[in-house]
Parts: C-alpha cells; sequence; structure tokens
C-alpha cells in the first residue's frame, strides 16, 4: 500500500512492514531532546527510580531557556542538568558560551537527520521535520519513559499535504508561508495530524526558511510539520550528520487527510495580530500600529541567514527613538560568524542591542520583558497573551525583515517603507 | 476507576499553557509551589485556594494549546483538579495529562451547555457526565487502551515499570 513520509518513517521505527493513521504503536526513538524548563521534571522522576539507566548517548540537554541564569531558581535547575549529566555519562550536554537555542543547535550539530524519529520536551521540537525526519514535541513524563525504555508509544497521524507555487515576492519567505498557512487552517484543524509542505516553492526554499515553518506546525496543533528531503537537504546535512540517515519520500498515491493548494506568487508580507499565531494578516491591510520593542532570535527565525536579512534592512539606519530593538543570535556559531562578517556590526550601529544565544525575551522569561500595555513585533512564533511579559502586553508576528523595518519605523511597516 | 465528583470551573477557547501557567514560573517544579500561580493571568494568584478537591475545569477549543510545559496539568492536579473536559485538546497537554494520571475527556456538548458553578458526576468507566444541577446527562466514547492503562497505573512511568512497553508490542518481522 502506498504511504506517506511520515508513515513510513513511523513503520520502519516500530518494526512492522508498515502503519496506517490511528494505529498505536511503540517506535524506536532515535533522539531526544529537554532543556532547562522541562528536563528537571524529567531528571526527578529517573532519580526516583533506583538504579535507574538511561539512553545517555541519544539525548541533548540543553539549558537554553532561563540562561545565563535568570536568578537562582534557574541557576538551580541548570546545576540540576549539569549534575545529572555528569552521573549519567549524558554526551551531550552543553554548558553557557558552548551553549543556544536547542531547536538551531541539534541541526547545526547533525545530531538530528532524514528518517529519523526524534522526541523533545519542548513543543517546538517539530522543527526537525524541515530534514525530512518525524520530530515531535512531547512532556517530561513521556521523555523519561523514552530515557528509560528507548522507546515512545505514538498514535500514527493523518496527514495534510500542503501544496505551494509560485515565486515569492522580494522581502517574503517561509515565515510569511507558514504565517498565511496558519491562518488558512486555523489554529485546531491539524490537532493530532501531521503537515506535508509540498510543492514548487517548497522545492527552492533554503533549509533555514523550511525550518522557520516546520518549527510553527505546532501552532495548528500539528503533531509534525515535515518535507521531503532533497538535494537542498543533502547539501545542509551531508557535512553535519555522522550516523546514517535515510531520505524517506512519500508515495504518489499516499493517502491524505486533506490537500490544500495555494498560490503563493502574490503573497505579501504577513504579521500575526494578538493573541493567536493564525491571526495573520498582510502587512499592508494592517493599519498603523506603533510598537515599543522589536525582537529579532528564537527557533523560529533566528538563523545566520535572517539576521543577514535583518542586516540589509538596518545598515546605515538608525532604530527609531521611541522603539528598543534586541537581537539575540541564537547559537554561539550564529553568533561568531555574524560577528566576523560585520552582521553584528551594523546591528550595534543602528543602535539594536545584541544579547547573548538564548529563549528569553520569546517567552517572557527574562532579558526583554514587556511593561503594561506595550507592544511589540516579534519573529519568534507564539503571540499568546502575556506571551512576552505583562498580560496586558501585545505580540505581533513577522518575518525579520519587517521586524528591523518596523524597528527603524516605530511602527509596523513593509521593508519597503524604509529602504 | 473512580467516580468524579465537583464543582464546575469553566474556560473558554484556546487556553494556552501560558494562561494555565505562565513561563516565568517555570523555574519551579514543586506541584505545590506551581499550583499557587494556576490560571493567574485570568483568576489572579492563590485561585488554587478556592479549587476544591475533586473539583472539574471544562474548557473549548485547543485546550491546553502551545508550550510542552508538563508543569500545565501538574498545577491542574495539583489544586485538585480532577478532569478536564473540553471540545478539543491539543495534542503535547492531552498525552501529558495521562501520562500522571490526570484524564481528560472530549464532549463538545457538555463543554458547550455546562455553566460555571454548577455540579457533576463523571463516570470515566462507563463514559458517563451526569449534570446534579441541571440533570442533564451526557456520554463519551470509552477511552482506549493506552489510555486506560495510564490512568490504571496512575500515570506512565507506573505503566513502564509495572508492566512495560514489551506487554504492548506485538512485532512483525520487520523485513
Amino acid at each position: 500500500m502506498a504511504h506517506t513520509i511520515t508513515e513510513k518513517i513511523l513503520a520502519a521505527h516500530s518494526g512492522k512492514k508498515e502503519v496506517n493513521p490511528g494505529e498505536h504503536i511503540v517506535a524506536d526513538v532515535d533522539f531526544m531532546v529537554a532543556n532547562d524548563i522541562t528536563a528537571p521534571i524529567t531528571i526527578n522522576i529517573i532519580e526516583d527510580i533506583k538504579n535507574a539507566q538511561i539512553k545517555n548517548e541519544q539525548i541533548a540537554l540543553v539549558p537554553d531557556h532561563f540562561t545565563p541564569n535568570k536568578d537562582i531558581k534557574s541557576a538551580q535547575n541548570v546545576k540540576l542538568l549539569r549534575e545529572f549529566s555528569k552521573k549519567h555519562g549524558v554526551k551531550y550536554f552543553f554548558e553557557t558560551g558552548r551553549c543556544g537555542v536547542e531547536h538551531c543547535m541539534l541541526p547545526e550539530m547533525g545530531l538530528v537527520g532524514p528518517g529519523d524519529l526524534v522526541i523533545g520536551a519542548d513543543s517546538h521540537t517539530c522543527t526537525y521535520g524541515a530534514l525530512g525526519c518525524f520530530s515531535s514535541g512531547v512532556g517530561s513524563t513521556d521523555l523519561a519513559g523514552a530515557l528509560l525504555t528507548g522507546k515512545i508509544w505514538l498514535r500514527v497521524p493523518e496527514t495534510i499535504k500542503l501544496e505551494y507555487s509560485g515565486e515569492l515576492k522580494e522581502w517574503v519567505y517561509g515565515k510569511d508561508l507558514i504565517l498565511m498557512t496558519l491562518k488558512e487552517l486555523g489554529n485546531v484543524s491539524a490537532i493530532y495530524k501531521s503537515l506535508e509542505f509540498t510543492g514548487s516553492t517548497i522545492s527552492k526554499l533554503s533549509m533555514y526558511q523550511r525550518l522557520t515553518m516546520s518549527n510553527m506546525a505546532v501552532e495548528a496543533g500539528a503533531k509534525n510539520g515535515i518535507f521531503s528531503p532533497d538535494k537542498i537537504t543533502e547539501e545542509y546535512v551531508k557535512d553535519r550528520v555522522k550516523r546514517n540517515y535515510k531520505m524517506y519520500q512519500s508515495d504518489p498515491d499516499a493517502k491524505y487527510s486533506k490537500v490544500r493548494k495555494f498560490d503563493v506568487s502574490n503573497l505579501d508580507p504577513q504579521v500575526s495580530l494578538p493573541h493567536l499565531p493564525s491571526n495573520a494578516e498582510s502587512v499592508k491591510k494592517i493599519g498603523r500600529i506603533e510598537i515599543d520593542q522589536a525582537f529579532i532570535g528564537s527557533c523560529t527565525n533566528g538563523w545566520y541567514d535572517d539576521l543577514e536579512i535583518a542586516a540589509k534592512v538596518l545598515k546605515g539606519k538608525k532604530v527609531h527613538p521611541s522603539t528598543r530593538l534586541i537581537i539575540a543570535p541564537p547559537t554561539p556559531e550564529i553568533y561568531m560568524k555574524a560577528l566576523r562578517n560585520g552582521i553584528l556590526e551594523i546591528f550595534g550601529e543602528a543602535e539594536a542591542v545584541i544579547g547573548p544565544p538564548t529563549c528569553g525575551p520569546c517567552l517572557g522569561g527574562h532579558m526583554g520583558i514587556l511593561a503594561a500595555g506595550e507592544r511589540a513585533i516579534a519573529t519568534t512564533n507564539r503571540n499568546f497573551v502575556g506571551r512576552m511579559g505583562h498580560y496586558d502586553s501585545e505580540v505581533y508576528l513577522s518575518n525579520p525583515a519587517v521586524a528591523a523595518a518596523s524597528a527603524i519605523a516605530g511602527r509596523i511597516v513593509h521593508p519597503e517603507e524604509v529602504l | 476507576m473512580d467516580i468524579i465528583h465537583g464543582k464546575v470551573w469553566k474556560f473558554g477557547d484556546n487556553v494556552d499553557t501560558d494562561l494555565i501557567i505562565p513561563a516565568r514560573y517555570l523555574n519551579m517544579t514543586d506541584p505545590e509551589e506551581l499550583a499557587a500561580h494556576l490560571f493567574e493571568p485570568i483568576k489572579g494568584e492563590n485561585f488554587n485556594e478556592i479549587v476544591g478537591e475533586s473539583d472539574i475545569v471544562i474548557g473549548g477549543d485547543n485546550f491546553g494549546c502551545g508550550s510542552s510545559r508538563e508543569h500545565a496539568p501538574i498545577a491542574l492536579k495539583a489544586s485538585g483538579v480532577a478532569c478536564v473536559v473540553a471540545k478539543t485538546f491539543a495534542r503535547i497537554f492531552y498525552r501529558n495529562s495521562f501520562n500522571i494520571g490526570l484524564p481528560l475527556i472530549i464532549q463538545p456538548e457538555a463543554a458547550e451547555d455546562i455553566q460555571d458553578g454548577e455540579i457533576l458526576n463523571i463516570n470515566l468507566g462507563e463514559g458517563k457526565i451526569k449534570n446534579q444541577t441541571t440533570s442533564k446527562e451526557y456520554s463519551f466514547p470509552a477511552l482506549e487502551g493506552m489510555m486506560i492503562k495510564l490512568l490504571e497505573n496512575k500515570g506512565l512511568i507506573s505503566y513502564i515499570l509495572n508492566e512495560g512497553y514489551d506487554s504492548s508490542e506485538k512485532r512483525e518481522s520487520s523485513g
């Protein structure tokens, strides 16, 4: 029978010839990840079990959310991760200075690759689907179960196929495709399902823009968001991934629960209005929205290419006097590349503040919190009530070009307005 | 499985995990400490003190959407919430809740009808919700195999330690 890429990966990991939507399986996990928020609960569970043995080579513990440690409780949590890693011989624990945002670190270091089954105690674990693997967010208890057994129980999801055609206009990126898609699908239609991103537009999209798209699959409720691995994938993973990887493809006659086609040739940059990522609208249709803060970074849109796009807009310009611009390159590698290539200098000259690699501002953790009544534009993935600070603050989501242009204008604008 | 008898606390659509427990409290893991901030953005501080043991939360669509933080179901359970009934649940929240032994029920009609402060009797085994205040009854489909095992074992870890995945596996030759 014909199957989707997701079904093929799940079958291969559960020792079955084929699996079908709705079926419950117990699958082998290739790699796992947890952070300084989710791992402490996992660690407490494991330390309560006498003589527990864990899969210590298949887990990355990435303290990225409240680091550099924002307070004593956060420091205690990171200490717990550090000591647990030492005690159990965890191969991948990253100390501040060598640590970045987990969903940028893992692909960058080649710890996840095509055909893998990956779970992570973080909802944006779906990011790695861009590489052609099955990757899904779980909670701390699920992660503890997988650390102990190397396995996880899963329900095989139905798949929604999304087909994009048309050439993207200037200043339009993967972020705009996914925000538009969230608007079209709504935020619940893909609950428990898989999203498969396909079409002629997608096959030309860079790996970083694909990572941005799969990162936000969870905002439609999806279990995973996956791309067919191709030459662009191969190019990205060949010098990074050290394990054997397998490039699965969906069969042409695979069954989908729904197929949606989008002609994106006329798509403008999108902005998601408060308080749902699916509240997307063209930047040209949202009227005058003044902002107090702009944030560029996160696992969604902090990639080197994103910083380069922001620099193109910010070069020789200044951030508006009534706005603050915070830029946090998400990994040390991206930070150093941006430093060497003069990108951080452009940000500094524009009077942006450059933060360390951290998730901090995106989830209202630290390093860029909003006061009551303040508004921010962010290249991140969520604009829920109080997401970046006070419950009466607002977050607007966009691509890095729109965020940079808006920081210059002091209000949300199309990049063309400031160039 | 037990009968749940308690008072209803009703919420709307898209109650995300930031509303259940804001991210700035995620530097805590102690269930009692987390419970003190349950629904803080909506209900203010120490809402847990007025939640009774075995109370029931009603949600709309997409209850528990957003982050994977298990702190959300932990805070609910530690506050005394015995069950959540909603139109739909976000999938990670759904797994997390059953994994710590907190049952969830998908019943759109009940989630629409039932009002704040009403008293319910819920029989998980029989799939019945009885609204004691209005006398209206609702049924829901029996929970699937894995969900029952998780509740019977009071969570995933006890299930793995007591029974093990191997008992549920029927492997074919991979061929």
